[in-house]
């Protein structure tokens, strides 16, 4: 390997997803792509656009959990930090461990807070108690939850309100220690004040973590990310530094969007 | 034009009437046959139910005595049929629900093979299993390891509660296929993009969240096994035995089949009246405790974490 082979991979790692011609396809019909796109590290990118342009579908491409769905398709590769996620030998399930999710509903399992968060290490293999306890309370205090939760950890994770239910979510995603976290819309069931607080956990997480984040709501976008990206019908029509996207956009599509001329 | 008015009005709605009236007279009919049954049983059938009728075996022709054989013998069938049928009912339901290709030609042959076979008539399973299991199985067991000496080769116990496995199966998969189908997809999701796969999904998020459905399947199961007749006639039940059943190759006596023998070859129909009512008591009180502590266990799993601080 030669120097600067290695000083590319060193700079690499930082859970940088590169995404090269990815289309995806239900049955016969594309439902998205081809988009080429470099997301960067340690970053929060935010991807927005109309309900239907593929958003969504892009990024559950981005850890492979389209293929839960029966007849999806997918063309084209993403890499992280130079590592491709498609390619052959690869196994979704440990893209998955770097690559986390969290969904648009909270979806907690009927099981105990603690336990919710403990899962992704248990299946991990991880079984030492004082290890489970100590990282499952490191990723609830990451999740900015730990101060509301730390006295009835052993109680049933469905009693918790709905922002705090997502903030579990987050927690649990984060135990596992993904270097990726992706958000399908995760603040959108959630009153004011839970998004708020979402939105302030998410700028907290683009110092450890690659955030990737749908949503439809503009502002959000504007307040949370670094990057944005565009989708319409499909196809990624821009991609830049957030500032960019929403003061002076090159497409004319973009601005349309951005003023509510359509969506 | 006329405001249309907020007051109710005094025309009386002739269609709710009617179906208020079909509906309650429907169910009255079902609370009034389970009355009539229950009233006459416990009426006619608490004279005779002591202690001793609990711990003794039949005595003089079925005419005294007790039904001990019997409670022991149903208890042990309903037992054995329950470890044989929960097994193999849940592992096809997950097998159908969570692996097989839900459009597949195999999959629809076995859903048509599970509806078919929850139609069979259980005297056709009794035969079913007195050709099968007894004959082929339990000789084919004796020709192999006793040097043809009947020891499996005839009814008992083990090929009874198989048969009735085979019997209740059709309840355990359907049940279990809807309590799989009742686990939210969201948590399926999240379990996979935690990286799990998909055999940690469903041992760690899938089944436990489908015990209580499950359960309600063994309970169908077993209230069905404790009461049925026709499949052990051929196939272990015995019309008196001296002896408790010791191996899984004994015959054995049942209260159901017991109930049957009470009733039509008692030499002495006036003197075994009384006991038939008891018996009949005790077979009522026996399925309807099984019931009941299954459904205990249920409701005790879906509360443990239904959001209900506990």
């Amino acid at each position: 390997m030669n120097m600067q082979v290695a000083q590319e991979t060193a700079e690499a790692a930082t859970g940088s997803l590169s995404v090269g011609k990815l289309a995806v396809f239900y049955g016969d019909k594309k439902a998205m792509g081809p988009v080429d796109m470099e997301i960067p590290g340690r970053k929060v990118t935010a991807l927005i656009g109309p309900s239907g342009c593929g958003k969504s579908t892009f990024l559950r491409s981005l850890n492979r959990m389209n293929e839960m769905i029966t007849g999806c398709r997918v063309e084209g590769d993403v890499k992280l930090d130079a590592e491709p996620i498609y390619g052959p030998g690869v196994d979704a399930v440990a893209v998955r461990r770097r690559i986390g999710m969290v969904f648009q509903k909270s979806n907690p399992f009927p099981k105990s807070i603690y336990e919710n968060v403990a899962y992704g290490l248990r299946i991990g293999g991880v079984n030492d108690r004082s290890e489970l306890s100590g990282r499952v309370e490191q990723a609830l205090e990451h999740a900015a939850l730990w101060d509301e939760v730390k006295d009835r950890l052993h109680e049933s994770a469905l009693g918790l309100s709905g922002g705090q239910q997502q903030r579990l979510c987050i927690a649990r995603a984060l135990a596992v220690e993904p270097e990726v976290i992706l958000m399908d819309e995760p603040a959108s069931a959630l009153d004011p004040i839970a998004t708020a607080r979402i939105e302030e956990l998410i700028h907290e997480l683009a110092r450890d973590y690659t955030v990737v984040i749908v949503t439809h709501n503009m502002q959000q976008a504007a307040r949370v990310s670094h990057h944005t990206a565009f989708f319409y019908m499909g196809d990624l029509i821009e991609f830049d530094r957030t500032d960019v996207i929403f003061t002076k956009p090159r497409q004319q599509k973009t601005e349309d969007y951005i003023t509510g001329r359509f969506g | 034009m006329k405001r249309p008015t907020l007051q109710a009005s005094r025309r009386p709605r002739t269609g709710d009437a009617i179906l208020w009236l079909a509906t309650g007279l429907a169910t009255l009919l079902v609370l009034a046959v389970l009355a009539i049954i229950l009233f006459d049983v416990i009426r006619n059938g608490t004279q005779k139910l002591t202690l001793g009728f609990l711990t003794k075996a039949p005595a003089e022709g079925m005419t005294a005595g007790g039904i001990f054989p019997a409670i022991i013998g149903t208890v042990e069938l309903v037992i054995l049929m329950t470890l044989a049928a929960l097994p193999a009912g849940v592992a096809t339901a997950i097998y159908l629900h969570e692996y097989a290709d839900p459009m597949g030609i195999p999959t629809r042959i076995v859903r048509i093979a599970v509806n078919n076979l929850a139609g069979v008539p259980s005297i056709v399973f009794g035969l079913f299993g007195l050709g099968f299991f007894v004959q082929f199985a339990g000789g084919g067991i004796d020709k192999l390891f006793y040097g043809g000496a009947k020891v499996y080769g005839q009814p008992a116990l083990i090929w009874a509660a198989l048969t009735m496995a085979v019997l209740t199966l059709p309840v355990v998969i359907v049940a279990t296929e809807e309590a799989l189908s009742a686990v939210p997809r969201d948590v399926r999701l999240a379990s996979a993009a935690l990286g799990a796969t998909k055999f940690q999904t469903i041992v760690r998020v899938v089944l436990p969240q489908a015990v209580p459905g499950i359960l309600t399947g063994a309970i169908l199961a077993i209230s069905r096994g404790a009461g049925e007749v026709a499949p052990i006639l051929f196939t272990g039940a015995a019309y008196f035995l001296p002896s408790l059943p010791h191996t899984f190759h004994d015959q054995f006596m049942q209260l159901g089949y017991h109930v049957y023998v009470l009733a039509t070859q008692s030499p002495d129909v006036d003197a075994t009246r009384p006991l038939l009512y008891a018996t009949v008591l005790v077979l009522l009180a026996l399925t309807f405790a099984l019931n009941a502590s299954a459904i205990v266990v249920r409701s005790r799993m879906r509360r443990r974490f239904s959001g209900a601080h506990s």
